[in-house]
């Protein structure tokens, strides 16, 4: 049983699992699936300045930070208890050959951690993947009011066409950083 | 029932998606590289496969007129559908290019910390003091 739990789950299986938080979260207290939300809470616990959007009662909102946890600790969970006996991702050998054009060569793991790691902050490319794409993450998403769990699985869910342009802009950005930011930021422009 | 116990429902919650969103690969910098590059099925297949069962969901809960744990009436529709404002496309390319360098959108960022991937919380720093910047210039930005 574990040992069929801890091989990477196919989509199948994954896709209507996280399908089903949405009607459980409905059911649960009536809360809408989303996660971006998380930020704008914290920025206004912690510096809300004279800042309008920060100056709401985020406490409102505590569920979410507890889902939050409960991620946090269900990830600890699959990458202990659960974790893949190969930990090389098994990603399809086209993406495979077009990230070693790129110039990566560790595929173990979750991320590149050649660059995505504390080390990999000092080269240009982890600089760049880590803090500036987690900064446009950050300011998009509340830009955008939602991410891909606000966006992509709440909003289209409920058929909203406000979700369907933000999910075309999610890919038109995430075409442009791959096809164009990374090879410039690596070099292999 | 007081708040905090309510409260407490949610962790569980979130335990599950943190197990489906890390056993799923959905938090893996390469498979969202592989989504980009259209050589995998596999992220479509979970985003439409997620998108298809909470719709069903979703409507069956408005069909059967379900109320929520405790007896609350359940609101499924928050967002505006405002159509083509500003802050949508803008904001979600914007959105876009951070997801396509980083690899993981906020969901994930939590997922991989749990994941032992420490250096994410220094990307969730830089999104925390996005969205900050965000909050800072909205005045300013176009939204409509």
């Amino acid at each position: 049983m574990i040992e069929t739990l801890s091989q990477p789950w196919p989509w199948w299986v994954a896709g209507p699992l996280i399908g089903l938080i949405v009607p459980l979260l409905l059911l649960a207290g009536s809360k809408q699936f989303g996660l971006s939300t998380s930020f704008r809470q914290i920025c206004a616990a912690t510096a809300p300045g004279q800042i309008e959007y920060f100056r709401y009662d985020w406490k409102r909102g505590m569920w979410r930070l507890m889902l939050i946890l409960g991620i946090i600790g269900g990830a600890t969970i699959a990458a202990t208890l659960l974790a893949s006996p190969d930990p090389i991702v098994g990603i399809s050998p086209a993406t495979h050959a077009d990230l070693e054009t790129l110039g990566i060569n560790d595929f173990k793991g979750m991320v590149p951690s050649e660059f995505i790691s504390w080390s990999g902050l000092l080269t240009l490319p982890g600089f760049v993947m880590v803090v500036v794409g987690g900064f446009f993450v950050g300011f998009g998403a509340r830009y955008a009011d939602g991410c891909t769990s606000g966006h992509a699985i709440s909003g289209l869910s409920t058929f909203q066409f406000s979700s369907l342009v933000a999910v075309l802009g999610f890919f038109a950005g995430g075409l442009v950083a791959t096809h164009l930011l990374l090879p410039l930021i690596f070099g292999a422009w | 029932m007081n708040e905090r116990r309510i409260l407490l429902r949610y962790v569980p919650l979130g335990v599950f998606l943190g197990i489906v969103f890390t056993k799923g690969e959905v938090i893996s910098w390469f498979r969202i590289q592989e989504m980009f590059r259209f050589q995998s099925f596999h992220m479509y297949g979970i985003i439409g496969s997620a998108v298809a069962v909470a719709a069903l969901a979703t409507w069956l809960i408005k069909h059967r007129g379900m109320r929520a744990l405790g007896g609350g009436e359940i609101e499924t529709k928050v967002k505006p559908s405002a159509g083509l404002n500003y802050r949508y496309w803008i904001g979600g390319s914007l959105f876009g290019l951070g997801w396509g360098l980083l690899g993981a959108c906020p969901g994930p960022i939590y997922a991989l910390i749990g994941n032992g991937v420490s250096v994410m919380f220094v990307a969730l720093f830089a999104a925390l003091a996005g969205a900050w910047a965000y909050g800072y210039f909205a005045p300013r930005l176009p939204h409509h």
